[in-house]
Formats: C-alpha cells, structure tokens, sequence
C-alpha cells in the first residue's frame, strides 16, 4: 500500500543522513511499506506536519479530554491544530502503558503487542517515556478504546497521567546486578500496584511518582525524579575479598588503587595498608557505592540490606528542582509485614499530601512551603539526624518544647536500645 | 456503543516481571557476584554459583517503527534465546548465557544498523522526550536533536574515552522532562508569552492560570472588553509555565525560544551527593533540522572533559575540581551575568571565600 498523499518533507529528509538509526527513515517505511491504508495515511500526514514545526519552529498538537471506559487517564490526547493541510493525524493520541519492573520481555510478547498496535494504531511506539511507560504513539480517540481492551485482556495496564500517582519505575536490579540490596520488582509492584485507583483516576494536587534502585548508584534516578524514592543499602559491614582486592593492585598498580580509590572516597575511610590490603573503616563509610564501582570483584555490599526512603524529589516547576530528603534512613524489607508498613508509610504521605497540597503542588514543593517537621508530624515519623546535612543554622524559632523533645529523643534511643538488646 | 456494551477494565496495574526474565536472571536473582567489561557495549556478569551472562547494549532511534521493533525481535529469537529488556535511556539490551552467542548477536545488530555500545565511561545516548513529535507545548524537536547530536557522538557511544561515563539529556522546554544530566541541551524562552486575548476567556481556567506562574507576574485583566489575562512583562521569567494551563499565552517563538546548555548533573551518590546541573551557555539558536551550534559547544565541552578530567571524575565533579573560572576559561564559553543565580537559595551558589585559583 502507500499513502494517499506524500507531502515534500526536505528538512526531515536531512535526519535520514548520518550513521545514527533515524526515526524520520522508521516514520517512511509505515508510510510507504505497511500494508494498513490507515497507518500509511497517518504516517503521511505526521511526517507533513512534523515538517510543518521543523520550518516553523513550532508545535501543533493541543490536549483535550480522551480515556478509556472506566479510567479518568492514561491517555496523552492530541488533536492536530493543523488539521486541515494533515487531516489524517488529526487525532494522534497515545497510550500509556505501564511495564514490569525493570523493563523486560520476551520477543513473543513484544511481537504480540506489535500485532495490536498495527490494528489499532499508528505503528510508532517507545520503549520508554521519561514516566516509564512504553508509549503507544498516535491512535483515534476509537483506537485507544479498541486498543486498549486488545492488549489489557494480556496483561497490560494503563499506566497514568495527569495528577495522579503515575507509572512507577526500577533499575535492573538484583535480576543483574550484584550492587542491588533489594528486591526492585516486588518494592515497584507492591507500592503502585497498591494505588491503581489513584493511578487511574487522577484526583490529586498533581503527580506522585515511585521510584525504586537497588543501590545507591540510584541508575533509576530515583532520587531526583521521584516524589517517593526507595534506595537499597546495607547497614552492617561491606565485604572485602583481600585476594581479589590483590589482583586489582597487580593488574591496575599501586598509584591507580591510591589515586582511584582510597583518595576518592568521601569520608576517607579507605586505607591502603603495608601488607596490601584494603581496609575500610565501615562506621564512617556513607554506601557512596564509588570504591565498589571501581573493585567489582574485590569489594560487595554486606548481608544485613534494607532501603533508604527519600521523598520529594522533582524537577523544575514551580519552584526549582528539589533532590529527595530522607525520610527513613533504614528500613528492612524481607517479610509480608515490613512491606505493608512501606504501602502504609506511603497510604499516609499521599494522604496528607491529598489534604493539604495546594493544586499543582508537588510533594516536595508542599514539604519546602510546611517545613520538613510539619510533614513529619503529619505522618507519624519522628525526627531523625539522618535527614539533614547539618543542624539548622538561624535562631530564629521558637523553642519553648525544648525539654519535652529532649525528652522524647531519650526515649526513643531507650526503646531503640532495648529492641536490640 | 451504549455504555452499557462496554467492557470495564481489568486494573491488573504493573506486571509481573519474572515472567519476561531469561531464566538464567531468575535462577541467578540477587545472587550475583560481580561484573566485568569484555568490550565496548558488552557486560559480563558472574553469579555465585559460577553461572555468566553477557548483556549487549546497542543504541536505537526510541521512536521506533514497528519494522524495526520486528527487527529487533527477531534478532532476540534468532541470537538471543528471545529475551530483551530496555534502559531507562532507551538502549535495548539482549541478554545471553552463553559466550559463544555474544559476538554473532552484535553483528546481527551492527548488520541491522543498531549502534552497539553506551556502556561504562561512553557517551550514552541522550534521554529526551516527545517534541514536536507528540507533545503540546514543545519549543523543538526531542528525536531529531538526538539523531543529529548522536550522528557526531557515535564515535564516543562506542568507545571508553570518557573519565567517566558522560549521561546527557535534552529537554523541549522549561519544565525539562529530559532531566538531570552531565550535558542537557534545554530549551530558554527569552521573551514573555504572546497572549491571544479572545482565546483566554473560553479556554482557560483563569485562577489556576495565574496561580502557575512562579513569579506572580500574571494577572486578571479586561481587554477589548473580555475577560482575560495580562502579564507583567517586567517581572515575567519567560518560564512558560503559563502556556500549558493556557494555550493562548504562547511562549514558544521561532526567533526567541533558544538553546541552553547546562552541565553538572548527576544522579548518583557515588562519592559525592547527588548534583543538579548548572547553567553553561545560552542563547544558542533553535535550528532545526540538525541544531548544529547546539552540537558544536557540546562536542567543545566533551573535548575539555576528556582531556582534563580525572578517571571516575564525572562532568561535575571535573568543573568543580579545577574550579568555574578555569571551566569559562578552557572552553572558551562566556561567563555573563545571567550566571549568576538569583532564585530562592541563590546565596548558597555564591563563593563565601577567598578560596580563588589564580
């Protein structure tokens, strides 16, 4: 087949050039090779209009109100402003479909989802947004409903957009990676799928987003993009394998293990002793992950592995980008119960957050105009030195609950004390 | 159809994922022991038990065709035992129990045009978004920025060159979806919206329009006689936050909405906290088809990088090493007032010091 019309498209035509693979030459084949009338027609008029924006330097898409029957979202709607000269894209919807932890397929299943998209859609799709979700790039307002009912009857679930808790992401994990202290899958799965209704149904301040990576190399950028991010970490002594730790030193040198791993480490807890062996002072060591990023084999995490909750990260709207804050320095995940009390921490935050978030309020935002205790009396985590870097630094506050707090914090350090003992 | 005809969902919500997982990452889950590098796009990893697989990594155009995504497929079935996963960038990757298949599997992909490689300290393929492409408020083009910078990058896509590996990322506008990297390549809106006053009264929700801006320079207003709205251009950051709650204040503009480059960003705590990238250069036009002044002064940043920073040093942690004065000064970039930041918790990007390189 071939589209009914071709427009001159001489600016994309450029990105066919150079040896990186082009999405402009992908786009051609659907219009010139596949055998949908439908999806040569509206391939056609995408590459017409994306040439339109390349010469203009504008966008022409607008939003609108598109969702399947029972959901209030999931569907990124578009509707062409430049309909007339590309009637043929003029309603470009996509769909957000949520993933397994971690991303993985079999080629059956992505086959299988190739096949109902080409029924439904426009053969455009990636593997994936910035949210997390493969996107199902460009259907009707009929071909996200028929679409979606194809590929929900397998297993597959809109992810979410608009203000709602939306699509949760996880790094490779402990499926690949000998750094992880987790387990990425059942942390993502058990935190979003435990909200599919906000999920679906947005009705809150603004996004909320689950974040998971198994260490803190944090490859999931959990704590900068998500508004609850879990970090695997460990809390007893990392291990060291002297013997491998001495292949490192022979192949790589005594000045490369100085200058690339004991000076480097943060807190200066590497030394590099006379027998040639590494020694690591484990109370001072942050888990910055550097020296076993650089001594894979020589050097793991310990045994005893839990997660760091930080929450409120986000990028720049409205009012700048904020990093995550601690909000649990450690916390074991190994049984059924340490799990529902991370679903519950969660329930909580994203409650007080529903309640006392302005409108387009993220969580962070909320946390930096209340105060970090505010939040945290408000869902029922006491203060802890781990969530800051430092004291604060002005006198101006009010302190006339000094002693009771004081109090408290003894407390607390006894009951600690006895729980261990 | 009659509501009553349709089929309510099935909120099976996030799968499962062990499903989809080569067995050789089930049998081996959370028992691994540590990797190594064979080559360039090629990662070896070791379980406890002695069991390996090898992970090959090639980059894609992400707005895939479905012929490519067949492509793919049927490289995973033919050389890849049928399992594939994708970075959260984008790469896709096979992953394989058995040497024997690593070397075939990459020519499969290298014969197909896929670029193997973005591996330990490479230049990885850049996170972006939608652009013109799909999204509704974009001021450029998310794929073709890409395809053109990754065209002149792909000598670094394949190699180990870099310090450390080199994550960038590009952004269509402010809000700057494409996120934190060592490079980011974003969009700077350089004047206020242009409002289409008959427009504003039948389309946007005025309040929530004006409670969006950052700045509070946006304001109710009657003109000509409609209700609509005006912007106090004095104060106006020209962020376009506006624009998206209210189409009519169009802030994307053919002359005006440029380039900026920002560098620093990085998302992991290894050895330092995790750092928000920092503002470099701007001004640079928004060219399309193949954004060539953007691409030069990154391939000019790339170059001081690689031969001044230390090993393991990334993007960030280079500048701050040998300081932002001598970062202005090797990369030939001006250093200007707009530098200099003034939003809330500026004072603390101020130097409080004497500590000055001469």
């Amino acid at each position: 087949m071939a589209a009914n019309k071709i427009y001159e498209t001489p600016m994309l035509d450029v990105l066919e050039d150079g040896p990186w693979p082009s999405f402009i030459s992908g786009i051609k084949r659907l219009r010139d090779n596949h055998e949908s009338q439908f999806i040569n027609d509206m391939a056609s008029s995408l590459l017409g209009q994306l040439e339109h924006s390349y010469e203009t330097r504008k966008g022409y898409w607008k939003g609108g109100t598109v969702s399947v029957f029972g959901y209030g979202g999931g569907i990124i709607p578009r509707f062409s402003e430049v309909a007339k000269a590309f009637p043929e894209s003029k309603e470009f919807h996509t769909l957000r479909v949520q993933p397994t932890p971690g991303n993985y397929y079999t080629t059956d299943m992505l086959n299988q989802l190739a096949d109902s998209w080409e029924k439904h859609g426009s053969g455009l799709v990636t593997f994936h947004g910035q949210t997390g979700n493969i996107m199902f790039i460009g259907t009707t307002t009929d071909g996200t409903q028929h679409f979606f009912d194809e590929i929900n009857d397998y297993g597959w679930d809109l992810g979410g957009a608009g203000p709602c808790v939306r699509t949760a992401m996880s790094c490779v994990g402990s499926a690949r990676c000998e750094m992880s202290n987790a387990n990425e899958h059942a942390i993502q799965r058990w935190l979003v799928n435990n909200f599919t209704d906000d999920v679906h149904r947005p009705a809150l301040p603004y996004k909320f987003k689950f974040k998971v990576s198994g260490c803190p190399n944090d490859c999931q950028n959990a704590i900068e993009r998500s508004d609850f991010a879990v970090i695997g970490t460990w809390r007893d002594d990392m291990k060291v394998d002297q013997e491998a730790f001495k292949g490192y030193l022979e192949t790589k040198g005594r000045q490369y293990i100085i200058d690339n791993v004991v000076t480097r480490c943060p807190t200066q807890a590497l030394s590099l002793s006379d027998n040639d062996e590494i020694i690591v002072d484990n109370r001072n060591c942050v888990r910055c992950m550097h020296c076993l990023n650089v001594l894979p084999k020589a050097l793991h995490p310990g045994d005893d592995k839990g997660v760091t909750i930080l929450i409120g990260g986000k990028r720049t709207l409205k009012i700048g980008d904020l990093m995550g804050t601690v909000v649990v320095p450690f916390k074991k995940l190994e049984t059924e119960e340490d799990y529902e009390s991370m679903v519950e921490m969660a329930e909580e935050i994203i409650d007080f957050w529903a309640e006392n978030g302005l409108e387009h309020e993220r969580c962070g935002e909320m946390i930096e105009r209340i105060g970090l205790v505010n939040f945290l009396e408000g869902i029922g985590i006491e203060v802890d030195p781990n969530m800051v870097s430092s004291p604060r630094q002005s006198s101006y506050v009010r302190m006339d609950g000094w002693d009771e707090e004081a109090v408290k914090w003894f407390e607390r350090k006894a009951e600690e004390a006895a729980a261990n003992a | 159809m009659a509501a009553a005809d349709m089929r309510p969902p099935i909120e099976s919500g996030c799968p499962d994922g062990f499903q989809y997982m080569h067995p050789a990452m089930r049998r081996n889950f959370g028992l691994w022991k540590y990797h190594d590098d064979p080559q360039p796009g090629v990662l070896r990893h070791v379980a406890i038990n002695g069991e390996q697989v090898w992970t090959i990594k090639a980059g894609t155009q992400r707005i895939l065709d479905l012929y490519t995504l067949r492509k793919l497929t049927k490289i995973g079935d033919e050389f890849a035992d049928g399992y594939i996963r994708f970075t959260i960038r984008s790469n896709i990757e096979f992953i394989v129990d058995d040497e024997a298949k690593v070397q075939p599997l990459i020519k499969a992909l290298e014969d197909e045009g896929f670029i193997v490689g973005g591996t330990r300290n490479s230049v990885t393929s850049l996170s972006h978004t939608q652009g013109w492409l799909h999204c509704d408020i974009p001021g450029t083009d998310a794929s073709g920025v890409v395809k053109s910078m990754m065209d002149e990058l792909i000598g670094e896509f394949k190699a180990w060159n870099m310090p450390n590996r080199v994550h960038m990322t590009t952004s269509c506008c402010q809000i700057n979806c494409g996120g934190q990297g060592d490079i980011a390549i974003n969009v700077q809106h350089t004047k206020p919206p242009k409002i289409d006053h008959s427009l504003v009264s039948n389309i946007c929700e005025r309040p929530s329009v004006v409670s969006r801006c950052p700045v509070a320079a946006i304001r109710p207003a009657l003109v000509d006689g409609k209700p609509s709205l005006e912007v106090d251009e004095k104060k106006c950051i020209c962020c376009g936050a506006c624009f998206p709650p209210c189409p009519p204040m169009q802030i994307n503009d053919a002359e005006h909405s440029k380039l900026a480059i920002w560098v620093g960003g990085n998302h992991s705590n290894a050895r330092g906290k995790p750092t928000f990238q920092k503002l470099v250069a701007s001004g640079i036009p928004n060219n399309p088809p193949r954004w060539p002044e953007a691409t030069a002064i990154v391939k000019r940043i790339l170059k001081c990088y690689k031969e001044d920073a230390r090993d393991w040093e990334r993007v960030g942690e280079w500048v701050e090493r040998i300081g932002w004065p001598r970062f202005f000064e090797v990369t030939g970039l001006p250093f200007t007032k707009y530098h200099i930041d003034n939003w809330r918790g500026a004072r603390n990007s101020l130097n409080a010091s004497t500590h000055i390189r001469f």
